[in-house]
């Protein structure tokens, strides 16, 4: 049953070092707030996964959180590159990053294999592509076949995601611990019925869940930790509640192009007085610009 | 009649245009009003927005973030674009706009960008360098394309042309174009035709039917065969009906102007 906490207490119960973590999220409701807490708590060794790591892997890559990666789609929506996130890949900056890589619809697949309590996910993809000879973090195939027990036909398999740890941001929740989210809804249902824990950051907590169109409600049960973290998702948006930050994500690319520019953003946006601010809700964390 | 009004001439001055003002509009012209179309961020989005403002307002606009026929009035600067989900007529999960939507080839046309293409009209966005584990640039990856290229009923790409992206092999293939040549779709149990059309800042080139490679079929007013094949990376084929395509109308640069003024 959901638990509300603090986010800096939903984050030191749930996320440990060498732990797999889902931070979840398509362009909307990106749980930012949550990833500054994870990098002010310095956790490390963590595999990452996300179908997009932009903005906010990039963040967690250059803080030295993260050995591993899975995902589908690295870069900054609308700007360029993910600096850090080439930076790791290409030079081992701060520390080497382990890459398994994807299409969309292989990771979406495969959290839906992870939320129904199955093994794998069968698509028709990746066939002819580069992507079907990768090794996984196991270094076994991530790509295989499977023949189908009816029509004999062949079809791509990829295996479950069953994470630690599914983090999302959401735009509600209620004083019981359900939360409602709705807009552009990704992957956040299944990253967290597939996960062993969650949290999810809200942009209030209120007494009563009003009925919203399109609405997704994540039943008390099936959460971890809910977190009251206005602008939580901060340059990105929640629908209803803020709009997207593009200057920010225009500001990012600098910031994150080299190492000192990004080394002083983590010191005085993250771990200085304006990251603990942005911790507790008051502020949004600057992009130096 | 068009857009902006009875006075106005059919074509623009050819130096009142640019380049991509040229490509987005022969892209946009390339698709159909009624047609539902899978649209990526960025040049094809442009050229997508652009079809629908002018000649295709019944265009379906799909994008991967579940937004089902999206009717943005200026261009949205993400796939995830607030706009795009309040203009929507319905908003889906990702799971269920791949499975549901994309997987079983209702949609008509696939509408793409590269930062690598070959001959065969195989699509890289993973790495360039030989060697994937240690790539001279790390591109973002995949996104949707690999799925878009396969399950489509046909693709169109956009990408801006020159040696550095139209190459002989791509050296990763992200998205299956022609694969290694004729019956390799085929082969692979890929359900769509694949590329129809890459239209590039320089002219169109499409896939020649018997050998399925690119093969220029279109240049801008101004273009020559010369200036092409010096920015592809492959002895270039011309087609025996080369034409020079009409510039942009008035109407098409009025109107891409006011998405891009619209976007900020």
């Amino acid at each position: 049953m959901a638990e509300i906490v603090s986010l800096a207490e939903a984050v030191a119960r749930a996320v440990h070092d060498g732990d797999s973590v889902a931070m979840e999220g398509f362009t909307h409701l990106i749980p930012f707030a949550a990833g500054r807490e994870i990098i002010r708590q310095r956790r490390r060794d963590l595999t990452l996964i996300r179908m997009t790591p932009d903005v906010l892997y990039d963040q967690l890559i250059g803080a030295g959180c993260a050995s591993r990666l899975i995902f589908s789609w690295g870069g900054n929506p609308g700007v360029g590159s993910l600096h850090r996130f080439r930076d790791a890949v290409e030079n081992a900056w701060p520390g080497p990053l382990q890459l398994e890589e994807h299409s969309h619809a292989g990771m979406a697949n495969r959290y839906v294999a992870g939320a129904s309590g199955v093994p794998f996910a069968i698509l028709r993809g990746y066939s002819g592509t580069g992507l079907e000879g990768l090794p996984g973090l196991d270094g076994q195939p991530a790509i295989r076949s499977v023949t189908c027990p009816f029509t004999g036909e062949r079809l791509t398999a990829v295996a479950a995601l069953n994470p630690d740890v599914a983090v999302i941001h959401a735009q509600r929740a209620d004083r019981a611990g359900n939360v409602q989210l709705w807009g552009i809804t990704g992957v956040q249902k299944e990253a967290v019925l597939s996960a062993e824990r969650s949290i999810a950051t809200v942009e209030e907590i209120v007494g009563e869940l009003a009925p919203e169109p399109g609405a997704i409600v994540l039943p008390a049960w099936v959460v971890s930790y809910v977190a009251a973290a206005p602008g939580g998702s901060h340059p990105s948006y929640a629908l209803g509640y803020s709009a997207r930050d593009n200057d920010y994500y225009q500001a990012w690319d600098l910031i994150s192009r080299d190492r000192e520019r990004f080394s002083r953003w983590l010191a005085e946006e993250v771990h200085g007085e304006a990251g603990s601010l942005a911790g507790a809700g008051a502020g949004e964390g600057g992009c130096g610009s | 009649m068009n857009a902006t009004g009875a006075a106005a001439p059919v074509t623009a001055d050819p130096a009142a245009f640019t380049a991509d003002e040229m490509m987005t509009a022969c892209a946009a012209r390339a698709l159909h009003d009624g047609m539902t179309c899978f649209v990526g961020i960025g040049l094809p989005s442009a050229a997508a927005n652009l079809a629908r403002a002018t000649h295709a307002p019944n265009l379906v606009l799909i994008y991967e973030s579940g937004t089902i026929g999206a009717k943005p009035d200026r261009l949205p600067l993400s796939i995830g674009d607030g706009i795009l989900a309040e203009t929507a007529d319905a908003v889906v999960s990702v799971p269920e706009i791949f499975n549901y939507w994309l997987q079983p080839g209702r949609i008509a046309v696939g509408f793409l960008g590269a930062a690598q293409i070959d001959k065969f009209g195989n699509i890289n966005t993973t790495v360039i360098g030989a060697d994937y584990a240690q790539p001279s640039v790390r591109l973002p990856g995949a996104g949707g394309a690999p799925e878009i290229a396969a399950s489509c009923r046909e693709v169109i790409v956009v990408v801006r042309q020159s040696r550095r992206s139209f190459v002989e092999r791509v050296d990763f293939v992200t998205s299956v174009g022609f694969g290694d040549g004729p019956g390799s779709r085929e082969r692979l149990g890929l359900t769509g035709a694949g590329p129809r059309k890459v239209i590039t800042d320089l002219g169109v080139l499409e896939p020649d039917p018997a050998t399925c490679e690119l093969t220029l079929t279109g240049l801008y007013p101004g273009g020559s065969v010369a200036g092409v094949r010096a920015k592809t990376g492959w002895e270039l084929a011309v087609s025996d009906s080369l034409t020079v395509l009409q510039p942009p109308t008035v109407a098409e640069l009025t109107a891409l102007r006011q998405l891009h003024d619209g976007a900020g």
